[in-house]
C-alpha cells in the first residue's frame, strides 16, 4: 500500500471533516441527557425522519440545505408534545419507562418509513454544491459539503455556548440541569424546560439528517447506526462537554477513516474499538462535565 | 413502626405455605410441554419451539433490566454468539449437537465477562447503547470472518443433517422441541432460585436504589456481574437453539437488535419484574406475532405502540395488573411477614403494613 504524505494528509482530513457530521449527532443526544439525564433511543431514528422530511420537499423542488429552513422547524415543535405528552410522564420513575418507550418509538418510526417509503436507499441531491471541492494541493482537494458540514458543526457548538451563557433560557437550562427542584423554586417550569429542550435536541437532529442525506444515501433502518455513532461521540468526548462533543467526533472520524484504510470492513468496528478504549482507561470521557448522578 | 420482640426475630422469608401453587404450576407445565407435541400435525413442534425461546430470552432480559435494572438492548450479541458458538462446537470440534447448545451457553458466558468490564463503566441509558456497541462489534467480528464463518452470507449448522440421517425429521423437530421446552424451564428456574437467595434480594436493592444498596453492604458489582453472566450464558444457549431451528445462520439476522425489541416486548406486555410476566407476555407475543404476520410493517408498528402506550398507563405489564386485583401468585419470591408474626405485631390501629 502507497502511504505518501499526500495520501496520509488527505485521509486526516477527511477523517475530520467526517467528524463535522457526528458532532450534530452526538450534540442533540448530549444535549437532552444533560438537561435531563434522558437517553434517547430513538435519536438516530429521528436523524434518517429528518432525512426523509428533507426527501418529501425535495419532490416539491426544495433543494435540500434550503429545506434546512423547513425541517428545523419541524422536528423542534414534534420535539415539545413528545416530551410535554410522552416522556415527561415518565420522569421520576426511574431509568426504565423513558428508554423503553424511545426504543418503542424507534422501532415505530423505521417501520412507518419502511411503509412510507419502502426500505430502498434514497439520496438527497443538493446539486452542484455536492460534488464541488477545493483544491489546495494536486493530491489533496476538500469537498465542499464535507467542509460545509464541519463549519455548521462548529457553528452549531458556538451556537449553544452562546445559549447556555449567555441567555436567561440558557441559565434556566442550567439551572434545570444542576437541580430541577431548587429551578422549579425559582420559577422556572422544568416540565417546559425539558420540552424544549427536546425540541432543540431534535432540531439539531434535522441539521444533522439532511447533511446526512446529501452526503450519502439512506434507508429507514440506519437509524440505530446513527444513534451508536452519536453515542460513541459523546462517550469519546465525555459526558456534558460541548467542546469535548467536538473532539469526540472528530476522533471517531479519525479512527473510522483510518480504520477504512487499513481494511474497508473496518471503517465501522474501529470506531467501536476505539469507544470501547476509552471507555475502559477513561471511563469519564477525554473531557467530561456531566455527573451522571 | 412495629415494635419487634428481640427474643423472636422476623425471619425476612417465609413461602413455604405459598410453594404448592409452583409445584401446581410446574406439574401443569410439564404436562402441557409433553401433550402439545400429540396434538397437532408435524408442524406444531417447531412453531412452539420458538414460544419457547422467546420465554427463554424475555426470562433472561428481565432478570437484567427488570430485576437488576440494567436495561440492555445488546441481548442479540449473545444469541448471534450463542448460535455460532454452536455451529463452531458442532461441526469443527465435533461435539453432539445438543450438547453444543449448552456448551455455547458456557462460551457467551465466559466472553460476558471481559465485556462487563466495558459495559459497566456505563449507567442507566448509555449502559443500554454501550451494550448495542459490543453486539455490533460481535456482528462485525463475525461477519469479517468470511472464510471460517462465512462471513455477511453466514454458515449452515451441518450436524443438523447428520443427526437427521441417523434418526428421523421427525424424531429431530421433536427433540429440538423438548431442549426448546427445557432450556426455557431451566431459564425460569435459574431466575427463581437465584430471586429466592441473597443475590435476587441484593439485586432488587440494587434496581432501586444502587447507591442505597452499596451503602447497606450490598457487593453491588458483584451481584451486577452474577446477573450479567447468567444472562448471557442463557440467552447463548437459546441462540444455540435458535441456530438448530434456522439451520442457516446469518449474522445480520442473528445480531439483528429485533431480537431484544422481542425481549422487551414480551416483558413489558406480560409485566416487568414478575417471573409470570415474561412468560404470559411470550404466549401474547407468540399469538399476536402470528396473527399479525402478514401486515409486515403494520404489525412493528401496533407492537410498538402497544408497547408505549403500556409503559405509559401500566407499566407493570398485565401480570401487574392481575396481582394488584387478586394477590395472586405463582412464584413466592416476594418477601412476606409470615401471617402469624403479621397478627402479632400489628399495631391496634388495625392498618395492615
Amino acid at each position: 500500500m502507497d502511504l505518501g504524505i499526500d495520501r496520509i494528509i488527505n485521509m486526516l482530513v477527511q477523517g475530520v471533516l467526517l467528524g463535522g457530521l457526528y458532532v450534530l449527532y452526538g450534540t442533540g443526544l448530549s444535549l437532552i441527557f444533560g438537561v435531563m439525564r434522558l437517553v434517547n433511543l430513538a435519536h438516530g431514528d429521528f436523524i434518517v425522519l429528518s432525512a426523509y422530511i428533507s426527501l418529501i420537499l425535495a419532490g416539491f423542488g426544495v433543494n435540500p440545505l434550503i429545506s434546512i429552513v423547513i425541517v428545523v422547524p419541524v422536528m423542534f415543535v414534534l420535539g415539545l408534545p413528545l416530551q410535554r405528552f410522552v416522556l415527561n410522564r415518565t420522569l421520576g420513575k426511574g431509568i426504565m419507562p423513558p428508554l423503553l418507550i424511545t426504543f418503542g418509538l424507534s422501532v415505530i418510526i423505521q417501520n412507518a418509513l419502511q411503509l412510507g417509503f419502502s426500505a430502498d436507499t434514497q439520496g438527497l441531491d443538493a446539486g452542484a454544491l455536492e460534488t464541488a471541492s477545493i483544491t489546495i494541493t494536486p493530491s489533496l482537494s476538500i469537498g465542499l459539503m464535507p467542509l460545509l458540514t464541519f463549519v455548521i458543526a462548529i457553528a452549531v457548538l458556538i451556537g449553544l455556548q452562546v445559549f447556555f451563557r449567555r441567555t436567561r433560557l440558557g441559565r434556566a437550562f442550567r439551572a434545570t440541569s444542576d437541580d430541577p427542584e431548587a429551578a422549579e423554586m425559582m420559577g422556572i417550569n422544568s416540565r417546559h424546560v425539558y420540552a424544549l429542550a427536546m425540541g432543540l435536541s431534535l432540531a439539531i437532529v434535522a441539521i444533522a439528517g439532511i447533511l446526512l442525506g446529501v452526503r450519502t444515501n439512506f434507508a429507514p433502518a440506519l437509524g440505530p447506526a446513527r444513534l451508536l455513532l452519536a453515542f460513541e461521540t459523546v462517550i469519546i468526548g465525555g459526558l456534558g462537554s460541548i467542546w469535548g462533543t467536538l473532539a469526540g467526533g472528530i476522533i471517531l472520524g479519525l479512527a473510522q477513516t483510518i480504520g477504512a484504510q487499513i481494511n474497508p470492513a473496518y471503517f465501522q468496528l474501529s470506531g467501536h474499538l476505539v469507544t470501547l478504549l476509552v471507555l475502559v482507561f477513561r471511563p469519564t470521557g477525554l473531557f467530561a462535565v456531566t455527573r451522571d448522578k | 413502626m412495629v415494635a419487634r420482640n428481640k427474643s423472636t426475630p422476623i425471619p425476612i422469608v417465609n413461602t413455604m405455605n405459598r410453594e404448592y401453587r409452583l409445584i401446581a404450576f410446574g406439574v401443569l407445565a410439564v404436562v402441557i410441554i409433553i401433550a402439545l407435541p400429540q396434538l397437532g400435525g408435524t408442524g406444531l413442534p417447531r412453531q412452539l419451539s420458538d414460544l419457547f425461546v422467546f420465554i427463554s430470552i424475555a426470562t433472561m432480559w428481565n432478570l437484567l433490566s427488570g430485576y437488576a435494572g440494567m436495561v440492555s438492548v445488546g441481548q442479540q450479541g449473545w444469541i448471534g454468539l450463542g448460535s455460532y458458538a454452536t455451529i463452531v462446537i458442532a461441526d469443527d470440534l465435533g461435539a453432539s449437537l445438543f450438547v453444543s447448545v449448552f456448551l455455547a451457553g458456557i462460551f457467551t458466558a465466559l466472553v460476558s465477562i471481559p465485556t462487563s468490564w466495558v459495559v459497566f463503566r456505563l449507567r442507566a441509558g448509555y449502559f443500554a447503547i454501550g451494550t448495542w456497541v459490543v453486539a455490533e462489534v460481535f456482528q462485525l467480528l463475525v461477519s469479517s470472518s468470511t472464510g471460517w464463518l462465512g462471513g455477511g452470507a453466514g454458515r449452515s449448522l451441518a450436524s443438523i443433517r447428520g443427526f437427521v440421517r441417523s434418526t428421523s425429521p421427525e424424531t429431530f423437530a421433536l427433540t429440538t422441541y423438548y431442549v426448546a421446552a427445557a432450556i426455557a424451564v431451566l431459564s425460569i428456574i435459574v431466575v427463581y432460585s437465584l430471586m429466592r437467595s441473597r443475590v435476587g434480594l441484593g439485586l432488587t436493592a440494587i434496581r432501586d436504589s444502587e447507591s442505597g444498596a452499596a451503602s447497606l453492604g450490598v457487593n453491588t458489582t458483584r451481584l451486577k456481574l452474577i446477573a450479567y453472566v447468567v444472562a448471557a450464558g442463557m440467552t447463548g444457549i437459546a441462540g444455540g437453539i435458535i441456530a438448530v431451528m434456522s439451520i442457516n445462520v446469518r449474522p445480520d439476522a442473528a445480531f439483528s437488535v429485533q431480537w431484544t425489541a422481542f425481549m422487551i416486548f414480551i416483558t413489558v406486555i406480560g409485566g416487568i419484574g414478575s417471573i409470570e410476566g415474561p412468560i404470559i407476555g411470550a404466549v401474547l407475543f407468540y399469538f399476536i406475532r402470528n396473527q399479525l404476520s402478514s401486515y409486515g410493517e403494520w404489525s412493528f408498528i401496533v407492537l410498538g405502540v402497544i408497547a408505549v402506550v403500556m409503559m405509559l398507563v401500566a407499566p407493570r405489564g398485565i401480570w401487574g395488573l392481575i396481582q394488584q386485583r387478586t394477590h395472586f401468585e405463582i412464584f413466592p419470591i416476594r418477601r412476606l411477614m409470615p401471617r402469624r408474626l403479621l397478627m402479632e405485631n400489628t399495631p391496634s390501629t388495625g392498618e395492615a403494613p
